[in-house]
């Protein structure tokens, strides 16, 4: 690890006079921070602790929704009684994510702010156009079993590793950020970006700013049909090949009146396509239309050889995520029932 | 303020208070290692992929790999030092042995406090949910059934003391 200034703060505005002045990065859990400066990929000069903040709560309003602190840990968020009863798709994909000592470790926050596991940006002996800008994508004609198959550009053609933030664009988060010159949402849409011609930026948080809060919109109408699916090349504790956040809500009749369909493992930020659920609604739930929507959502979709599979395996996801969320969601399920699956 | 700077960190480790100088970028791993002398602790990967490094930080299992020691400034650690009273070892220690739960052991310590940190979590109802939630930590030896044996052999038993108690599990995967 580079040497660097450590400071610790309990003071807002102090943190956030800090973060302005340029150099100082935020550290919270330290997860992924702290192992991309082992490798040299990431060398700040100066690290701020902002554990001290109050920002960890976890708080319910029926008018208003969750609001999840940047600070609360991962495992908190999950095991929250709220969140799991309330947000089981929020509860299950945090818990689909990396291991209990890392989700003990992990904010919220943080979880936003992870990086792209793509092999050749932890290779610091390799060009990655997203950690140094310029010097090209060996990932396009190399090792890229885990790389996207959408939304991908020239440069780059990495994915974001969170499962977590699969299951807040499907439920339409908005991420609060603060700076020294004041208070701003983003849709959490709007949060991740394409890597386009700027691959180095994963994020549209500005300089100075930092995540505060999460909120996630009251969802009851998808408490009984959501379920999250994660397919891996282990049963647990890897990051998705694909992933899927999949919320429906049904008549008394099995037919759709809305549905949500969030994809991981697949892109540069959680994969959304608001147009092709809609095609859904009024249809009733059903492998035809499931297949169907599958093929909307994966529109434009392409592999770069080793990915080639991530087609195929997709659209399966997408369908197996729907089917299983419209049999209803399964609460508390830690264990594989008699098929092999949990959700 | 100077880069090279060391910093005070007071830390309660396994009931002891201990008292250390470090710089910013030593691992919680690394002092217990290097600067407390105890050696129990592993360092397998050193980048969160293994658990070899498990410790408890006020109860909680994590890997002692990915914190700074500056960052755990006044908390209580416990090691795998800290497992047995004594001469008496920890339920879960004397059912690793039991079970035949380790091989080369190596992994042993960081299994052992991330069976602690589960314990304390109360999710787990199954040997299903105890293979989840013991998945930080890896064994190349190839041990998992009976670790997971073991960990079980000693829930039944908490489970006798304290009657049955309800809990929450896990979540979603796709076998």
């Amino acid at each position: 690890m580079n040497p660097f200034v450590f400071t610790q703060s309990k003071d807002l505005d102090g943190v956030l006079a800090a973060l302005t002045s340029g150099e100082a990065r935020p550290i919270a859990g330290g997860t992924n921070l702290l192992d991309l400066m082992k490798e040299g990929v990431m060398r700040p000069s100066q690290l701020v602790d902002i554990n001290g903040l109050d920002l960890d709560r976890v708080e319910f309003d029926d008018d208003t929704g969750l609001l999840l602190g940047a600070l609360a840990r991962n495992a908190d968020t999950a095991y929250n009684p709220l969140v799991r009863e309330r947000f089981p798709l929020l509860s299950s994909a945090i818990l689909a994510g990396a291991s209990p000592q890392l989700r003990n470790m992990a904010s919220n926050g943080g979880n936003l702010m992870q990086r792209t596991r793509c092999v050749y940006f932890y290779d610091v002996g390799t060009a990655c156009n997203k950690r140094e800008p310029g010097t090209g994508c060996p990932a396009k004609e190399g090792v890229n079993r885990q790389h996207a198959i959408l939304g991908t550009s020239e440069t780059c053609i990495a994915t974001h590793p969170s499962d977590m933030c699969v299951a807040l664009r499907a439920l339409d988060a908005t991420v609060h950020v603060q700076s020294s010159s004041g208070k701003r949402q983003i849709p959490f849409a709007d949060f991740h970006r394409l890597p386009e011609d700027r691959p180095e930026i994963d994020n549209t948080l500005q300089p100075g700013e930092l995540i505060t809060h999460i909120s996630v919109p009251q969802a009851d109408r998808f408490m009984a049909h959501s379920a999250y699916i994660k397919v891996r090349d282990r049963l647990s504790y890897a990051f998705a090949l694909v992933s899927v956040a999949a919320a429906l809500d049904l008549d008394a009749g099995g037919v759709i009146k809305a549905a949500r369909i969030a994809l991981g493992g697949v892109a540069h930020k959680p994969w959304r396509v608001e147009a092709a659920e809609q095609q859904l609604v009024g249809q009733p739930a059903g492998e035809t239309a499931f297949a169907a929507v599958a093929d909307a959502i994966l529109q434009g979709a392409r592999g770069y050889g080793q990915n080639d599979f991530k087609l195929t395996l997709a659209k399966n996801a997408i369908v197996q995520a729907l089917t299983t969320a419209a049999r209803g969601t399964a609460i508390a399920s830690g264990g594989r029932d008699a098929k092999g699956e949990q959700a | 303020m100077e880069l090279h700077q060391q910093y005070p960190v007071c830390l309660r480790i396994n009931g002891q208070d201990r008292e250390f100088n470090v710089e910013s970028w030593v691992t919680l791993l690394d002092l217990l290692r290097e600067r407390a002398g105890m050696t129990g602790t592993k360092k397998g990967c050193d980048q969160g992929q293994c658990g070899a490094c498990t410790v408890l930080v006020d109860g909680k299992r994590i890997n002692s790999c990915l914190t700074l020691a500056v960052m755990q400034n006044g908390k209580e650690i416990t090691t795998v030092e800290g497992l047995a009273q004594g001469e008496d070892l920890h339920p879960l220690q004397q059912a690793f042995i039991e079970c035949d739960a380790f091989q080369c052991g190596y992994c042993t310590p960081g299994q052992l406090c991330s069976a602690v940190g589960l314990m304390n979590e109360g999710q787990a109802t199954s040997r299903d949910d105890v293979r989840e939630l013991m998945s930080g930590n890896i064994c190349r030896c190839g041990a998992y059934p009976q670790i997971a044996d073991a960990v079980i052999q000693v829930m039944d038993l908490r489970k006798k003391d304290s009657g049955d108690k309800p809990a929450f599990t896990t979540g979603a995967v796709l076998a």
